[in-house]
């Protein structure tokens, strides 16, 4: 057992680190939920993909640098050390990729890729309607075929950055006369900006509009933009979960950098007399070193050729119970100027919430450990 | 980097896994509480032949060299077991007095506490007042806070713990002076940051027996014609005690490879409360006759809560945390 990283990881390591701390913006951006933020944060993303750090595990030929999952993970590190800005890429680049990279053909990767890579293209999931949630096989939007492609009908809905977002993927019905309802699905993508598109914002909890619901008219998708086999949406899909809720999600860095900051506070506001912050301030520390062991375990395992499957949910249960806590530590520490809208801590405060909401929510989450990792029976589902 | 038990570690734990599941140790257990030390001892025995308690002396004393984390993946079999008897005394004592340097002392001690031929139990300074075992470990060592090692004459009366397995006693003062000075500080404060390193090691194996045995429980275990496992709220229950476990591993292991004080305190808060929330689960879900001293799961039960105290409680260990974090 080692935890040291090879020189070669502590190069790439002080590369990035050079570079960002050169590069970050000094103040920070507005909030990619908005119109204005995601013009901001677009740009921050040509930047970032200029020096080939918008990527680093793709493929060199699509933008990335190559690199092993161990060197993705510190540049992580030094990524939300730095204070660099939240990737408005982040769909694109964390759940529609990897199915790409798994199921797509070359000249969709060819195509799709780059433009990802640089954020001259910003993805959303079109994954959720109003009736399929949590049951997300019970979906009803439909794709019927057509000369050379085919037609997008139905509603899609909580949609992170739709609203100002170009492209979609998701999951649509193209056999309606399966007898199970994860077969005759078909996975696609689709122009945001398509002719029958209607994209209606959803303010947030915080009323930050960048969410949103999807209204689809007999929006044409060519056969091209269709990932892997028709029919075989569910499978394709599944695999990207495993991504969303695992290794590459919620990288072990942007908790570490929350952890530091909450110190941080603590050191300047916290009451030495107030034990019980102060034990829920260490809680934060360890909870990031716990989530970063455990993340550089399933690192090793992975290097080591195994395949992480429902052990994902795991992950996903912690860092999203883990982040609230973390941010109700820091409103606690600010005391009256926790409520401030535009302090430092609110906007993530407000994101944090949704964790155990997206993803696949927790109670879902935790019905997969129980059956598949503990082996209790199976319950209605 | 490359963070996962060696071949050879998880082939250690097999083997001790499989020693003890054939080693009748609930009985064992249930004997120690009641001051018969025989079975107990014979279980100490085969463990010693394994090499186990070698694994905390140096090569010099018939040890295998200080090696952390074998004796961490050791001591998750422990506690998997239930073993009963100064375990991580004994190991921590012979950290002590590896450390110590002190060649006539270490002569004296460390090949029979090196072989499990003898047993030791100690306190240190900074540490619960209470020698665990007493009456059963061949040595008795105290630290005080000014640094003087001794062998004490004997200790107070017997008390028992909250888990009848474990017996406490106050050191008699006085006793031979073995050695003193800063470097018997700095040895102590060594074989602590080891003892919290073990119990939290023992912790997660107490955990993840408690876990095992509820999950076989809820699948066996039928109310409404239906197996209690089938219904989610059990099922959630289960799932968070899983997640509890499954982040304390990744700890433990960093702090045995550092022994960074940080560390091993963060490895023994997190151990210590993911077996005692494993303890609670497994009482409610087990329903009445989790409550029983029948039920041979009330010997996991009753040592996750001193288990998450001794050598450190939640509060010192994040105290600990801190102050590393701001050094
Ligand atoms: C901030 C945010 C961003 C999101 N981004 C996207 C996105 O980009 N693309 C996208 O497609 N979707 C997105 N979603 C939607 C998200 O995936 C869904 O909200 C989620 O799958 C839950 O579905 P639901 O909201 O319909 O809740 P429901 O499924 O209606 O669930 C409501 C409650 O019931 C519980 N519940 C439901 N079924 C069970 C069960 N079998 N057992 C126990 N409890 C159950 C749930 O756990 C939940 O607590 C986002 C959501 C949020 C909050």
């Amino acid at each position: 057992m080692d935890l040291n990283h090879s020189a070669d990881v502590e190069a790439f390591r002080a590369e990035a680190r050079d570079w960002l701390a050169a590069h970050v913006p000094a103040t920070p951006l507005p909030s990619l939920e908005t119109r204005e933020g995601f013009a901001a944060h677009r740009e921050w993303e040509a930047l970032l993909h200029a020096a080939r750090w918008a990527v680093v595990s793709w493929p060199e030929e699509y933008g990335g640098r190559g690199v092993d999952i161990e060197h993705w993970l510190v540049f992580e590190e030094e990524y939300w050390a730095a204070g660099a800005p939240g990737r408005v890429s982040q769909n694109g680049i964390n759940l529609l990729a990897p199915t790409l990279f798994d199921h797509a053909t070359d000249e969709q990767r060819a195509r799709v890729l780059p433009s990802m890579a640089s954020g001259e293209t910003i993805w959303a999931q079109a994954w959720s309607e109003p009736e399929s949630g949590s049951d997300l096989a019970s979906l009803t939007s439909r794709a019927v075929r057509t000369e050379g492609g085919w037609l997008l009908t139905g509603q899609k809905t909580w949609s992170s950055r739709a609203a100002f977002a170009d492209r979609a993927f998701g999951i649509f019905r193209t056999d309606p006369d399966t007898p199970k309802p994860h077969q005759g699905l078909t996975y696609l993508m689709f122009d945001l900006r398509a002719p029958g598109v209607t994209v209606r914002p959803i303010g947030r909890l915080d009323g930050k509009p960048a969410f949103a619901e999807l209204f689809l008219d007999e929006v044409f998708v060519p056969d091209a933009d269709v990932i892997g086999e028709p029919g075989q949406g569910w499978r394709i899909a599944m695999s990207t979960t495993g991504n969303e809720r695992g290794l590459t999600l919620r990288a072990p860095g942007r908790f570490l950098a929350a952890a530091d900051r909450l110190v941080d506070l603590w050191h300047d506001l916290g009451d030495p007399a107030d034990t019980a912050l102060r034990d829920r301030v260490a809680d934060a520390v360890v909870g990031a070193r716990a989530y970063q062991l455990f993340t550089w375990a399933n690192a090793s395992r992975f290097a080591a050729g195994e395949t992480i499957g429902a052990e994902s949910s795991l992950n996903k249960v912690f860092w999203s119970r883990y982040d609230i806590a973390l941010h109700e530590s820091a409103l606690d520490l600010l005391g009256p100027d926790a409520e401030l809208a535009d302090g430092e801590w609110a906007e993530p405060w407000i994101f944090s919430l949704a964790g155990p909401i997206y993803a696949g929510t927790n109670e879902i989450q935790r019905d997969i450990i129980a059956e598949r990792l503990l082996g209790l029976p199976k319950g209605r589902r | 980097m490359r963070f996962l038990p060696s071949e050879e570690q998880s082939d250690f734990a097999r083997t001790l896994r499989g020693l003890l599941a054939a080693s009748e140790v609930p009985a064992a257990v249930r004997a120690w509480g009641a001051g018969d030390h025989a079975p107990g001892r014979a279980l100490w025995a085969r463990l010693a032949a394994t090499g186990l308690f070698a694994l905390a002396a140096d090569e010099a004393h018939e040890g295998m060299g200080l090696l952390p984390l074998e004796l961490a993946t050791g001591f998750v079999e422990l506690g998997r077991a239930g073993v009963p008897g100064p375990v991580v005394e004994t190991a921590a004592a012979a950290v002590l007095l590896t450390r110590l340097g002190d060649e006539a002392l270490a002569k004296r001690f460390l090949p029979g506490l090196a072989a499990g031929e003898t047993s030791a139990t100690l306190t240190l300074p900074g540490a619960g007042p209470y020698a665990l075992d007493a009456d059963a470990a061949t040595h008795l060592f105290t630290v005080s806070p000014a640094g003087e090692l001794r062998l004490a004459p004997g200790a107070g009366p017997l008390r028992t713990s909250t888990d009848p397995a474990r017996r406490l006693a106050l050191p008699d003062g006085g006793g031979e002076l073995l050695a003193a000075g800063p470097a018997v500080t700095a040895a102590a404060r060594d074989a602590a940051d080891w003892a919290r390193l073990l119990t939290a090691a023992q912790c997660l194996g107490t955990g993840e027996a408690l876990l095992a045995r509820t999950v076989g429980y809820a699948k066996q275990r039928t109310q409404f014609g239906t197996a209690i496992g089938g219904f989610q709220a059990v099922k959630h229950r289960l799932a968070d005690t899983l997640i509890g476990l499954e982040f304390a591993r990744p700890l433990l292991w960093a702090a045995a490879l550092s022994l960074d004080p940080g560390e091993v305190a963060a490895a023994k808060l997190t151990a210590g409360e993911a077996a005692y929330a494993a303890a609670m689960t497994a009482l409610q879900l087990h329903g009445a006759v989790g409550y029983t001293e029948e039920l041979d799961l009330s010997l996991w039960l009753r040592k996750a809560r001193p288990l998450r105290d001794a050598w450190g409680s939640p509060s010192q260990c994040r105290a600990a945390v801190l102050q590393e974090r701001l050094r």
